[in-house]
Order: C-alpha cells, then structure tokens, then sequence
C-alpha cells in the first residue's frame, strides 16, 4: 500500500525522502515553536515493527467533509501501543469553528451552541494538540479528514503546514476487501456489500459497538480496530513502512 | 476521566461488582484501565507468569483452566478474572485463553487493591475463597432477617404458672382461670427438687374432662400430658414454631435445662410474626371431610410464596410445608379410621423422602408406608389397612400431592407390612447391598412416623443407623449411587456449563443442586451412626464425628441453603407469575449474584462428593 500516495495538497509526504529524514527537515524550516517540537519528537523508520511502535489513535469530527470550506469541531486522542490503549492518556479537545454565517445554525452531533460559543480556538489548544500527537503515529479511519483538516488549519494559524504519515484503518480494510459490491450473481442472491466503515469493520473482529460521532470514542474504536487488524491479518514484526500512508 | 468515556463507565455500571460503586469510583476505574484485544485461540494468562491486572471482559468469551488442564470456568461480556492470582502472588493460578475474539479492560493492581480495602461489596465479589464468599452472600441475607433470628425466650411474658402433679381436676381449671393461663405446668414434688411432669390444657379440659363428664375429683395427673414436648431457652422462634407444627401441639414448655423458664403458647407465635403456616395447620385440624381439605389445599402455594418473601430460610420453609404436608396426612388419616373404624391392631404411617427429612417445597409427590403391628395377620387385617391406606393416599392426592410414580406408598401390599418384616427389609439393603436395587430404596433412608405408633419408626431409625454403619458395603455402594447425579460446572452466558464443556439450556435444581446434597450426606449421616432425617441435622450430627474435615461441614450448610433458597424462590416466582412452579431454571432468569454464588457452592458439592467417592472407596462411572 506505501505507494497508494495522495497529492501533496493532503499535508502527505511529497518527496521519495523517509519520514524520519522529512521530520528533521520539517523540524529546521519551523517558525512556530509547537510545530517545531512536534517533529522534533521525530518519527520511527519504516523498518520499525508495529510491535514497537508507539501509536496515537486520532479522529475530529467536523462541520463538513471538505478542509476548505468546512472546520474543525471537536478532537480526539488515544495513545496506545498494539497491545494495550491507555486510557489514562485519552483527551478530548471541542474547538470552535469557523462557521459561514448561513451555517451558524448547524447541529453537530451532541454538541450544543453554547459548548462551541465557550470553546478556545484551535490555535489556543494546538500545542496540546500537537504535543499528544508527538513523536506517535496518528491511527484514523479514513485518511482523509484529519490530517487535511489539521493541514488546513494549521495554514491558516500558523502560515504553516503540517506534514506526517497516518495508518488508516479504512484503508487496510479496502484492501483486504478488494471485491466489496457483490457481482451481479451475488446481488442476485441477495448478498450484501462488505461495509468498510468504522463500526460495521469492528463488527467483523468482534468489537463492540460504541455509539458514534464523538471524536474520542471513535479515535478509541480506531486504536482498537487496528490491533484487531494486526493481530488477525498481519503481524506485530510487520514493518510500519509497509502500513502508513 | 474523559467525560467522553461515559460509553465504557456504562457498561462497567451494569455489571457485579461495578454495579453498585459510586460514579467517582466508576470514573478513577476507567482512568486507569488499557484495553487489550485478544484473537481467539490466543493465550491471555499463561500459567505461573505474574500479572498485575484484573482483567474485565467488555466483548467475546475466555475460558479458565486448572493446572491440570481441566476447563474451570468460561465467562463472557462484563465478567472478570485474574483476581485469584492478584491476591495471592501476582502469579496466575488460572490460565486463561479466549475462545472468541475478545477485548479486554485491564484494571491495574493499584486499583484493584484500593478496590478491595475500601469497597466492601467488591471484596465479597472476588475473595479468592469461594466459600467464604457464599458464607457472607447468606450471612448478609439474615442480617436483614430479623425476626427470623430472634429466640424463644423474647415471646416469655411472665412467669411460668405451675401447681403440683397431685392437685384435682377442679383445682387445676381454678388455677388456670384465675392466672388467666391457658396452659398449667404439672409438677411432681415427690422428689428434692420439683420437676417438671406433665401439662394440662384449655383444650385438654374441652376434650379430655368435659366432653367425658369426668368428676371434678379426677386427679390432674389422669389427663395430663406427661410426654412433654418442650423446647430449650436458646432455640429460635422459627425452631419452637418447627417443633408445634411437627408435633401438633399449641403449647411449649421452654427450658433452661431442668429449671422452666416459662411456657409459650402458638398464639405468641402467631402475633410475633404472623406466620400463616400455622394458622393454616390449625384450619387443617378442623376440616371434616376431603372436600374441605382440598378446599384449603388451595391455600399452601400462598403460604410458600408468603415465607419467601419474609426471607424465611430454606430450613424453614422445608419444615413448614413438610409440617403442612404432614398434618394433611394426619387428618385423612383421622377422617379414614372415623369412616373405617378404629384399626384393628396398632401402626403407624410413615412419610418417607423429603416430607421426613422437612425438606419439602410446593412440587411434590406422596411417599409412603405403613408399619403394622407384628401381630399382623393379613387375612384379617389386611383390607382394613388397604381400604385406609387408599382413603389418605386418594386424599393426598386430591390436595394436590401427586401419586407416587414409583408407587411408593402405603397402597402398594410391599410397603403395608409389620414391623419384622420392615426390619428384614432394611437388614437385607444393608447387608446385601445391590447398586440397582439401592437406588431404587433410598427414599427409605429418609423416615419419620407421623400417625398411631411412632415408636415403631422410631425403632426402625435405630436399626437401620446401627446396621449401617457397620457395613462398610453397603455405605460403598450408597456413596456410589449418591455420585450418579453431578453440580454443572456454572453458567456461561444463557448457558448451563458442563464440566466437559458442554451447554445445556436449563438446570434441574433438584436433580443437579440440593439432591445430591442431600444423597451424599446421607451416606455421611448413616456412617456416624446419627438418626437425625434433616440434612441440616444430619451435617451438625456429623460435624460431631472426624468424618469430614472441619469447614467442610460449614461449607456444605451454606451450599445446600444458597441452592435451595435459589430453587425456593425461583418456585415462588413461578407462582407468583401464574406459572406451574418446577426445578427447572434458566441462567438468564438468575441474578448475576445468583450466577456467581450458585457456581461457588455447586464446586463446594463437586468437591464434597470426590471426597466422598474416596472417603467410602465407591467406584463409579460418572453419569448425569
């Protein structure tokens, strides 16, 4: 999957150097001090085995899918190893976003206008942000959320953008899944496509079902799906370089 | 804790012994916890290692093992282990393996030892003792069962009223009339010191002097009762309450050992805590025809139901309707010699199985016998016994106790015999023991006469303890036939677990809980030589003798009462419901109390019955 890359434009990596040597470069050309610190925690070689590789399960939830038009509402992190989440470490940030004013009336899940009207801006709580995701590996489902939000965000603070590698457990899903629409002989039995989304792939590994759309308990229930996905389909001496993105 | 973790404080919530902790402790809990996730077939504690978590399963299923790799126990969603092992070395004692996909919240020691010192309701959970466990789950219970604790000596108003054994008959009624007493002590003062001798009744003086127009110069000790029930100073309310109903007697002498400390009367009882049991023995007294008998019949389900909910024991209730089922007996039998005519030659009913041992619940059928005097002549006598016997057993029958299916009953000619030929019975069982044949007459182990000549039961009890503890054969073979019916291994989920690991949909209470208590214990009993019929008597008659080791007397009383209070009440429930009460219970009708404590006391009986097997050397091939 390692060279399934995106465009630049998604805060990935746009040159053939590893992460760790891009997170040194990264970390001379800061000007902000919390971006700074943030890849000076470095980052792990691709050779390095999942077993020994320090996660941090991550999710936002966000007014919209687009990081041009829509903002940030809520975040949430995990940090965990492959055998064990830490829940002691998890926290949960509600940040207010910037709404065009038709949208100022827009319901987010179980967050009320008061919640978002008493929320810091992002810029207020982006060191803690950052810092929970030092020197980790960020675990999402669907890549295309956080770090592009992040990304977007961060350039509009900070004049700045962030670049770091994810694992996204969606797309480990896709690829074990490569056949998901049932052919036309399958739909004619009545055969279902094989669902890659966050709770119905839980499902598949006997995990519980939590209820969605809160940014914390879903970055807990991606930590949880990829050390179901190690522990069934790969191994924990798989190399990290051959799973992130 | 992130309030965003709410979802996993929830579901702790809903599971023993998170259950009823306070949201701070909820909240401190989920701090700390890591979450594992184990595929299935993967080892999650492996033998002898150490492990400083307590482990609490939120999705799939593990099984634990022994050392020997035998399967111990198979838990799922909101259940917990790893406990054993936190309290005693940090080492694993139980293995442990997930047989489906499982994750997992690992609760730190730190936590789990502040848990335990400061959480008294945690620490009964996972006490590394099961059976200590099972002793707090029933000493909590009478804790808030006041009145059923409470001694005789509470219901004493004032001081015994006594008059010599030698006044007359018009003496004693002044007396009474005077005091106000409805019962007079009769002492005999021949002697140094003044003893007790007999006692006189309101109900003696209707029935014995007036309706016989005795003179008023009779002397008292003529119609006095001079084989006297009493009860002692320290037995319970609910014993003296027992022994009445047992005994059909309305008035109790209590003891202090020779000296009378005052006498207690059924009405003291019955204003002392409305115990409907005995009003309904009194009705049963007065009934005066079948149809009236099986009229109030109607009225035992309710008098069950009522105990349970005044949390009476399981030694209680057992003795209230064996005393009801006893009493029913009683009076067809009065009802039968009225319309046959007085017996020809003495005998006496026995009642055999739970009914003797006063053990008896509301789903029951009628086992009994008849011992005739030895002057027996069937020819002559035998149609008056047969006619009597069918009349009470058609009786019973109509109020509801079900004829016997093994026909054992005092209709079938084998169990209508003389007292000799009893004697030859039980020296023939005892002497030359067959396995088949055994089972088949161990309900005539559990005895008790209930009508004419108790003597001869009586007499039967002391040859039967005499001829069975000393024959070492036939105890064997007891013990075997007590090893047929075996404990499940627990609960798993909606599921009865076998020790072979299999699962069945219900569990038979009796079948697989309290009779094979029962049975083993009566081996134990019958090898001490004790007569006692109760197995609650028996376990204190053996608890006397080096038969069983100490806390195994004490850890065999608590399994029997947890099983059959939860049979009792799982019963009572039924009827409350408008259901046919039976033993059968499903897992997912037990409370998570009931789950866990059943499963203590079922190994208790396991255990009990291994040493038992090697105890008496019966060889057996296990069956269920």
């Amino acid at each position: 999957m390692s060279d399934n890359r995106e465009s630049t434009t998604t805060g990935e990596m746009p040159q053939a150097l590893s992460w760790p040597e891009r997170f040194r470069e990264l970390a001379t050309q800061a000007r902000d001090e919390r971006l700074k610190s943030f890849y000076e925690a470095g980052c792990v070689g691709p050779e390095t085995p999942m077993k020994d590789v320090a996660f941090v399960g991550l999710d936002f939830e966000t007014t919209g899918l687009d990081p041009n038009k829509h903002s940030i509402v809520s975040i949430g992190v995990v940090p965990f190893t492959l055998d064990r989440v830490q829940l002691g470490g998890a926290r949960h940030w509600l940040v207010k976003p910037q709404l065009p004013l038709h949208q100022t009336s827009i319901t987010i899940h179980g967050i009320t206008h008061t919640d978002i009207d008493k929320a810091p801006d992002l810029d207020d709580v982006l060191g803690e942000v950052l810092g929970s995701l030092a020197g980790r590996i960020p675990v999402v489902h669907y890549r295309s959320i956080e770090r592009p939000f992040l990304n977007v965000a961060l350039k509009w603070r900070i004049g700045q953008e962030i670049e770091f590698p994810v694992i996204d457990t969606m797309a480990i899903e896709a690829h074990l899944h490569p056949d998901r629409q049932p052919n036309w002989w399958q739909k004619l039995r009545g055969q279902q496509p094989v669902s890659i989304r966050l709770t119905d792939s839980r499902l598949r590994y006997g995990l519980p079902h939590y209820p969605p759309h809160n940014a914390l308990v879903d970055a807990l229930a991606s930590a949880e799906l990829l050390m179901a996905q190690i522990q069934h389909h790969f191994s924990p001496e798989t190399r990290i370089g051959d799973l992130w993105l | 804790m992130q309030a965003e973790l709410i979802e996993i404080r929830n579901h702790l919530a809903q599971h023993s012994p998170f259950d009823e902790m306070p949201e701070e402790t909820l909240d401190k809990i989920v701090s700390s916890i890591e979450v594992a996730y184990f595929r299935a077939g993967t080892e999650v504690l492996k033998f002898g290692e150490s492990n400083a978590y307590l482990h609490y399963i939120r999705s799939g299923a593990v099984e634990m093992y022994r050392r020997s790799g035998e399967l111990y126990n198979r838990l799922g969603e909101g259940e917990i282990f790893g406990q054993y092992g936190l309290l005693m070395s940090k080492t694993v004692r139980f293995p442990v393996t997930a047989i489906e996909d499982s994750l997992i919240y690992l609760i730190p020691d730190e936590i789990f030892q502040y848990l335990w010192q400061t959480d008294e309701n945690f620490t009964d959970f996972v006490e590394v003792e099961d059976r200590s466990r099972l002793r707090s789950a029933l000493s909590r219970r009478e804790k808030s069962n006041q009145p059923m604790t409470a001694r005789v000596t509470r219901l004493i108003s004032r001081e015994p009223v006594t008059a010599p054994n030698t006044v007359r008959l018009q003496e004693a009624a002044r007396i009474m009339t005077e005091k106000g007493v409805s019962a007079l002590l009769l002492m005999d003062e021949s002697g140094d010191n003044a003893r007790l001798s007999g006692i006189i009744t309101d109900r003696d003086l209707r029935t014995r002097a007036l309706s016989e127009a005795l003179p008023s110069e009779t002397p008292i000790s003529e119609i006095m009762t001079d084989q006297l029930i009493t009860t002692s100073s320290n037995s319970f309310i609910f014993e003296a309450m027992l022994t009445m109903l047992h005994n059909n007697v309305h008035h109790l002498p209590v003891m202090e050992g020779d000296r009378i400390r005052g006498v207690i009367a059924l009405s003291d009882i019955v204003k002392h805590e409305s115990q409907s049991s005995l009003y309904l023995v009194s009705n049963i007294y007065q009934q005066q025809d079948i149809k009236g008998l099986k009229r109030l019949s109607k009225e035992v389900p309710n008098t069950f139901v009522r105990m349970v909910r005044e949390d009476a024991n399981s030694h209680m209730i057992g003795s209230a309707m064996a005393g009801i089922g006893r009493s029913f007996s009683q009076r067809l039998l009065e009802l039968g010699e009225e319309k046959l005519g007085p017996p020809p030659i003495p005998y006496c009913f026995m009642a055999l199985g739970s009914m003797a041992r006063d053990e008896q619940l509301v789903v029951t059928d009628q086992d009994n016998a008849m011992v005739l005097d030895d002057s027996f002549d069937p020819a002559q006598h035998d149609e008056y016994f047969l006619a009597l016997a069918k009349f009470v057993s058609d009786g019973l029958a109509e109020c509801g106790y079900a004829y016997c299916t093994g026909d054992i009953m005092a209709t079938n000619q084998k169990w209508r015999q003389p007292l000799r030929v009893w004697k030859e019975y039980f020296a023939d069982w005892t002497e030359n023991p067959k396995a088949e044949a055994l089972l088949n007459s161990n309900i005539f182990f559990d005895l008790d006469g209930i009508h004419g000549r108790t003597e001869y039961t009586e007499e039967l009890k002391a040859f039967i303890a005499e001829k069975a503890s000393n024959s070492q054969r036939f105890l064997a073979m007891l013990a075997r036939n007590a090893l047929n019916r075996t404990p499940p291994l627990g609960f798993f989920r909606t599921f009865v677990m076998e020790e072979s690991g299999k699962q069945a949909k219900t569990i038979n209470l009796k079948r697989r809980g309290t009779a094979p208590v029962s049975d083993l214990i009566r081996v134990h009993s019958l090898a001490c030589g004790s007569k006692a019929q109760n197995t609650f008597n028996r376990l204190k008659a053996i608890g006397k003798t080096r038969l069983i080791p100490e806390d195994g007397v004490d850890n065999l009383r608590d399994a029997f009462e947890f099983i059959a209070i939860v049979r009792i009440r799982h019963q009572a429930l039924a009827i409350e419901a408008g259901r046919q009460p039976d033993n059968n219970v499903r897992p997912e009708d037990l409370s998570p109390f009931e789950r866990s404590h059943l499963k203590d006391a079922f190994q208790v009986v396991s255990q009990a019955q291994k040493f038992l097997k090697f105890r008496y050397n019966a060889q057996v091939g296990r069956n269920v």
